[in-house]
C-alpha cells in the first residue's frame, strides 16, 4: 500500500471528477444554486442570523418549515428526474436514432438505470418523508398543545442527518460520476460487487442508512412526544385526526426502519468487507435480501399515507363545519392500517416461487388491509353528509385524492391476488398502481396538509385561485402520465425499460405519458407561481387572527405563526373539537405562566457533519476518514449528553411583555370582502405584476441597490 | 380586483368531466388498438384461467367503490355551501347503522374475494403440472446476461432466446440462472412469470391453446441489457413441433464448453440461436456451481471485477 492510497483511499482518481455531460452539468448546477445563495446571504449579511435563528434551532416549527423547503426542491428535482425518464421512453423504440451514446433516445440503459433509482430514492426518501416531517414538526405539537418535543436536540439531529442523506445522494454528480443502477429499493444480487462494483450503490446505500437513523430518532420523538405531552384534558381518544396518523405511522417507523438499517449494514458488510449475506456466491441468500427489505418497503408507504390520511380527516372535518362523524370508525382504521401493515410485504414477491399456503396467506392479508383502509373513506363521507362544504383548494385535493388512491388501491388489492400478480408483477402496472397511491394518497396529501396549513407557517393564506388552477393541472397530468401506465402493464409491458420493439405498439403511450408529465410539470410551476402570488398580496390575505378557516383543533387557538413556546397559556381540552368548543364557550383571556425554552445547539448540526464524512468513508473506502468521523461523532455525543444547561425560563412578565408586543404590531385584518378568495391574484394578474414590476426596476434603476 | 370568475359552476363542471372521461376513453381506445393487450388476450391455459380471476376481483371491487366514491362526490356536491336547500346539522354523528354499513359492506365484499382469491391460488399454483391427456415436454432454462438458453432434455437440442412448444401440451420451465441477477420470467399472453435464480430450480407450467409467436421478456432489473433480454416464444402444432426439433437437431453449431463461456459474457440482443447438441450435464453442472455445500470449491474463479 503506497501513500496515496493510505490518503485517498482504493477508489478516488482523477477520474472520479465530473467529466460527463450530466455529471457536469448537475455539479455546475449545484455549484451555481450555492454560489448565489452564499451571494445573497452574504449581502443581507444574513449568516449569523441563519446560523443562530434557523441552522441551530431547536424549534419544532422552524425544523418543519426547513424540513419542506428542502423537500420543495428535492420534489422539483425528482420531478426533473421523473420527465427524462419518460423522455427517453419516448424516444426509446427499436426504430429510433440514438443520441449522446444511447442505442435509442438520449440516455443509455445504465444512465436511465440510475435517475429512476435516484428518482425513486428522492421521492420516497427526500421528498414524502421529508413533507410529512415538516408537517409533524409543525403540526402535531400545535395539535396537542405543547410548547415543544419532547426530546427536542434528537430533533434537530434527526434533522441534519436527513440533510447530510440529501446531500449524499446528489454527491455523484460532483463525485464518482455514477448513482446505483439498482432500481429504488434495490434488488440482490444485482446491488452486490459482483453486478454492481462502482461507488452508485454505496451512495445509495450511505444516504438511506444516514437518513434512516434519523427517521428512526424522529419516530420515537413524535411516539414520546404523543404519548407524554398533550394538553390537560387530551386524552387518547380526543386526540385530533392528524396526530392519530402521525402516532400511527411513526409507531410502524419505529419497528420498521431497524429492519432497513440492518438490511443496508448487511449489503454494506458484503461490498466493503466481502461477507457473504445477499450474494450468489459462499452461501448467501438474494431471497433474504428481498424478504428483509419488503418487510420495511410495504410499511414504508403506510408510514407515508396515514399522517395523509390524517391530513384529510382535518380538511373534510373543517371544510363541512363537522366533527368527523365517526371518529372511532377513522381511528380504529388508521390503528388497523398499522397493525397489519407488518404482515403483507410477501406479496411484493409472490413470484419469487413460494408454495401456494404462504401466498394464500399474505393475499388474504392483503384483502383484509382493505377493510380498515375502507373505514376511512366511509367515515369521510358520513362527515360531508349534512355539511355546509366550503371547495377550497385543501378539499379540491382531497376530492382529487378520492379519485386517485381508489384506483391505486383497487389496482394494489388486485396486485394482492397471487395469480392475478402472477400476470403483473414488475408491470408498468404496478408501478402506475403505486404511483396512484404515493402521487395520488401521500403528495395530494401533502399538497392539502401544507395549503391548509400555510396561514399557521408564514402567517397568511395561500393564493386560492392559482392553487385551484394548479390542481386541475394536476388532477388532468395525473390521467394523461399514470392511466397509459396501467394499459402499458396489461400489454405486458415490464418496468424500467430504456428500449423496446416499435411492433409493440407502446411508443404512443409512453408519448401520452410525458406529455402527462409536462402537464403537471405546468401545475407545479403554478403551484410556485400560487406562493410568489401570495407573497406578493400577503397583506391581504394575513390571517391575523389565527384561525384562517373557522378551524376544530388547538393549532388554531394561538397566533400565526405562532411564537416560539407555541402558547402564551397551555390549552386545556375538554372535548374532542377543542378550539371549536373554546369558540362555543368564548375564549378566555390569557393567564401568563413561566415557560421553560431549549437553547438552541449546533450539536446536531456537527454530528450530522461528521456522519457524512463517515458514509464519505465508507463509499470511497477510505479508513482513516471513516474511523476519525466515527471517533468524532462518539465524542460529539459525550460533549453533547455533558451538557446541563440546555434550557432556560422565559418568565411570565417577558412572556407577557412579548405577548403585549406581539399585539402591537399584528397586522390589520383586511374586511371579510378584501379577504374574500374570489378577489385573489390569477395567474396573468401575477404576470402583469411581475412586468410591471421588472419595468419598474429597470426605469428606477434599483438594481444598484443589490 | 374584483374577479367573479370563481364562482361555482357546477353544473359545466359535471359536464367537463364527464366528457374529458368519455374523451380519456376514446384516446386510450384508438392508441391501444391492433396491438397486442397480452394479459387481456390470453393464448394459453394459464393466462386465460389467471385473466378470470383478474376480472372476477377488478369486477368485484368496483362493484363496491363506484358507488362509493360516487356517493362521496354526491354527498360533497349536495351538502356544498351554496345549496341553501341542504340541511345543515352540525352536530351529526354517525348512527350504528352507518356502523354496520362501514363495517359490513368491506368485511362482506373482502371476504368474497378473500374466498376465491384462496381456491384459485391453491388452484393455480405455477409449479404444479398442468393436467391433460397430452404428454408433458420438459424445457431447462437458463437466465443469462442478457438472453435466456433454453434446453431440451429430451430433444437434445438448445436454443437462445428463442422457444417453440406445442400447443395443447403442457410444457414445464425449469428455471435457473448463472451469473446473473435475479430475472423473472413472462410470457404475458401464456401466462405470469416466476422468478429464475442461481442455485434454484422453480418450476413455471405453462400450456398454450392457440398457435403463434408470442413475446417473453424479463420483468426484473438485471443490469444494463435487461431491456433486450427477450425471447420468442412459438406455440406451434405437435407436428409443426417435431419438424423444428429435428430440423434443430441438424444445426451446425453446438454449445460446447467453450460456446458455453462465451455466453455467460455479458452481451445485449443477442439474435436467436440453435444448438444441434450441448455439453452433457451443462443444466445439473449450473445448478451444482451454487450448491451450499459446494461453496468455494466452485467459486474461486468467479468473483468478477
Amino acid at each position: 500500500m503506497n501513500w496515496k492510497e493510505l490518503i485517498l483511499g482504493p477508489r478516488l482518481t482523477w477520474q472520479s471528477l465530473p467529466h460527463e455531460w450530466f455529471t457536469i452539468g448537475g455539479t455546475a448546477f449545484f455549484f451555481a444554486m450555492a454560489l448565489v445563495a452564499v451571494v445573497i446571504i452574504t449581502r443581507m449579511k444574513r449568516w449569523t442570523w441563519l446560523w443562530k435563528e434557523w441552522l441551530t434551532s431547536v424549534d419544532p416549527k422552524k425544523i418543519g418549515i426547513m424540513y419542506m423547503i428542502v423537500a420543495g426542491f428535492m420534489l422539483l428535482r425528482g420531478g426533473l428526474d421523473a420527465i427524462m425518464i419518460w423522455l427517453q421512453q419516448s424516444l426509446g423504440a427499436s426504430n429510433m436514432p440514438g443520441f449522446l451514446g444511447a442505442k435509442h433516445g438520449y440516455l443509455t440503459a445504465d444512465h436511465l438505470q440510475q435517475i429512476f433509482t435516484a428518482h425513486g430514492n428522492i421521492m420516497v426518501f427526500f421528498v414524502a418523508m421529508a413533507f410529512i416531517f415538516g408537517l409533524i414538526n409543525f403540526i402535531v405539537p400545535l395539535q396537542i398543545g405543547a410548547r415543544d418535543l419532547a426530546f427536542p436536540f434528537l430533533n434537530t439531529l434527526g434533522f441534519w442527518l436527513y440533510i447530510a442523506g440529501v446531500i449524499m445522494v446528489n454527491m455523484f454528480f460532483a463525485l464518482g460520476g455514477e448513482y446505483a443502477a439498482t432500481g429504488w429499493l434495490a434488488v440482490a444480487p444485482l446491488q452486490g460487487k459482483m453486478f454492481s462494483p462502482g461507488v452508485g450503490v454505496d451512495y445509495w446505500i450511505w444516504s438511506l442508512q444516514i437518513s434512516g437513523v434519523g427517521t428512526t430518532l424522529a419516530a420515537i420523538n413524535f411516539i414520546v412526544t404523543i404519548i407524554k405531552m398533550r394538553a390537560p384534558g387530551m386524552t387518547i381518544w380526543k386526540m385530533p385526526l392528524f396526530t392519530w396518523g402521525s402516532l400511527c405511522s411513526m409507531l410502524m417507523a419505529v419497528t420498521v426502519f431497524p429492519l432497513l438499517t440492518a438490511t443496508l449494514f448487511l449489503s454494506f458488510f458484503d461490498r466493503y468487507l466481502g461477507t457473504h449475506f445477499f450474494t450468489i456466491t459462499g452461501g448467501g441468500d438474494p431471497m433474504l435480501y428481498t424478504s428483509l427489505i419488503w418487510m420495511w418497503g410495504h410499511p414504508e408507504v403506510y408510514i407515508l399515507v396515514l399522517p395523509a390520511f390524517g391530513v384529510f380527516g382535518e380538511v373534510v372535518s373543517t371544510f363541512s363545519r363537522k366533527p368527523i362523524a365517526s371518529y372511532a370508525t377513522a381511528v380504529l382504521g388508521m390503528i388497523g392500517v398499522s397493525s397489519l401493515a407488518l404482515s403483507v410485504w410477501l406479496h411484493h414477491f409472490f413470484t419469487m416461487g413460494a408454495g401456494a399456503d404462504v401466498n394464500a396467506w399474505f393475499g388474504l392479508m392483503s384483502m383484509v388491509i382493505a377493510i380498515p383502509t375502507a373505514l376511512l373513506m366511509y367515515a369521510w363521507i358520513a362527515t360531508l353528509y349534512k355539511g355546509k362544504i366550503r371547495f377550497t383548494t385543501p378539499m379540491l385535493w382531497f376530492l382529487g385524492f378520492v379519485f386517485t388512491f381508489t384506483i391505486g388501491g383497487l389496482s394494489g388489492v388486485m396486485l394482492g391476488i397471487p395469480p392475478v400478480d402472477f400476470q403483473l408483477h414488475n408491470s408498468l402496472y404496478l408501478v402506475a398502481h403505486f404511483h396512484s397511491n404515493v402521487v395520488g394518497g401521500v403528495l395530494f396529501g401533502i399538497f392539502a396538509g401544507v395549503t391548509f396549513w400555510f396561514p399557521k407557517f408564514a402567517g397568511f393564506r395561500l393564493n386560492e385561485r392559482i392553487g385551484k388552477n394548479a390542481f386541475w393541472f394536476w388532477i388532468v397530468g395525473f390521467c394523461l402520465s399514470f392511466i397509459p401506465m396501467y394499459i402499458l402493464g396489461l400489454m405486458g409491458t415490464t418496468r424500467r425499460l430504456d428500449t423496446y420493439s416499435a411492433s409493440t405498439g407502446w411508443q404512443p403511450l409512453y408519448i401520452t405519458m410525458l406529455i402527462g408529465g409536462l402537464v403537471i410539470m405546468v401545475g407545479v410551476v403554478l403551484q410556485l407561481a400560487q406562493i410568489l402570488a401570495s407573497v406578493i398580496e400577503r397583506k391581504r390575505l394575513v390571517d391575523a387572527t389565527g384561525d384562517p378557516w373557522n378551524g376544530r383543533s388547538v393549532e388554531w387557538a394561538t397566533a400565526s405563526p405562532p411564537p416560539d413556546y407555541n402558547f402564551t397559556m397551555t390549552p386545556v381540552v375538554t372535548t374532542r373539537d377543542a378550539f371549536w368548543q373554546m369558540k362555543q364557550e368564548g375564549i378566555k383571556a390569557p393567564e401568563y405562566e413561566d415557560i421553560q425554552v431549549v437553547k438552541n445547539t449546533a450539536a446536531g448540526f456537527w454530528i450530522s457533519v461528521f456522519a457524512f464524512t463517515a458514509g464519505f468513508g465508507f463509499v470511497w473506502e477510505i479508513t482513516w476518514v471513516w474511523v476519525a468521523s466515527l471517533v468524532a461523532i462518539i465524542v460529539s455525543i459525550m460533549v453533547r449528553s455533558f451538557t446541563e444547561n440546555t434550557e432556560y425560563t422565559l418568565k411570565a412578565s417577558e412572556v407577557r411583555a412579548r405577548e403585549e408586543e406581539r399585539l402591537k404590531v399584528a397586522p390589520k385584518a383586511p374586511s371579510a370582502e378584501e379577504a374574500d378568495p374570489a378577489n385573489d391574484m390569477g395567474v396573468w394578474d401575477l404576470v402583469k405584476w411581475l412586468v410591471a414590476f421588472g419595468l419598474d426596476f429597470v426605469r428606477r434603476k434599483q438594481w444598484r441597490k443589490l | 380586483m374584483p374577479k367573479n370568475t370563481t364562482r361555482q359552476r357546477p353544473g359545466s363542471l359535471g359536464r367537463a368531466i364527464v366528457l374529458g372521461a368519455a374523451a380519456f376513453t376514446l384516446f386510450y381506445a384508438i392508441l391501444i388498438h391492433g396491438h397486442n393487450v397480452a394479459v387481456l388476450n390470453p393464448k394459453g391455459w394459464v393466462a386465460q384461467q389467471q385473466l378470470n380471476m383478474n376480472i372476477f376481483g377488478s369486477a368485484l371491487l368496483l362493484a363496491v367503490a363506484l358507488p362509493t366514491v360516487a356517493l362521496l362526490y354526491f354527498f360533497a356536491w349536495k351538502y356544498r355551501e351554496s345549496n341553501t336547500k341542504a340541511t345543515h346539522d352540525p352536530q351529526f354523528q354517525a348512527n350504528s347503522m352507518f356502523l354496520v354499513v362501514a363495517w359490513g359492506i368491506p368485511i362482506l365484499f373482502m371476504s368474497a374475494l378473500s374466498v376465491v382469491m384462496w381456491s384459485e391460488t391453491h388452484r393455480l399454483v405455477p409449479q404444479q403440472p398442468i393436467a391433460s391427456s397430452a404428454k408433458p415436454l420438459t424445457v431447462e432454462v437458463v437466465a443469462l446476461r442478457w438472453k435466456w438458453l433454453f434446453i431440451y432434455p429430451e430433444q437434445h437440442i438448445a436454443t437462445v432466446n428463442f422457444v417453440e412448444m406445442p400447443v395443447n401440451t403442457p410444457v414445464t420451465f425449469e428455471l435457473t440462472a448463472d451469473e446473473t441477477p435475479m430475472s423473472g420470467f413472462w410470457i404475458p399472453n401464456l401466462g405470469g412469470m416466476l422468478y429464475a435464480m442461481t442455485g434454484h430450480i422453480n418450476k413455471l407450467n405453462l400450456m398454450a391453446t392457440t398457435p403463434g409467436d408470442y413475446q417473453g421478456s424479463t420483468s426484473e432489473i438485471a443490469g444494463a441489457g435487461f431491456a433486450d433480454m427477450k425471447f420468442t416464444t412459438r406455440a406451434a402444432s405437435q407436428g409443426d413441433f417435431d419438424y423444428w426439433a429435428a430440423n434443430s437437431q441438424q444445426s451446425p453449431e453446438v454449445l460446447n464448453e467453450a460456446e458455453y463461456t462465451r455466453l455467460l459474457k455479458p452481451s445485449e440482443a443477442d439474435p436467436p440461436k440453435t444448438y444441434s447438441s450441448y455439453e452433457h450435464g451443462l443444466y445439473a453442472n449450473v445448478l451444482m456451481k451454487y450448491s451450499k455445500d459446494m461453496a468455494g470449491m466452485h467459486m474461486s474463479g468467479m468473483e468478477m471485477k
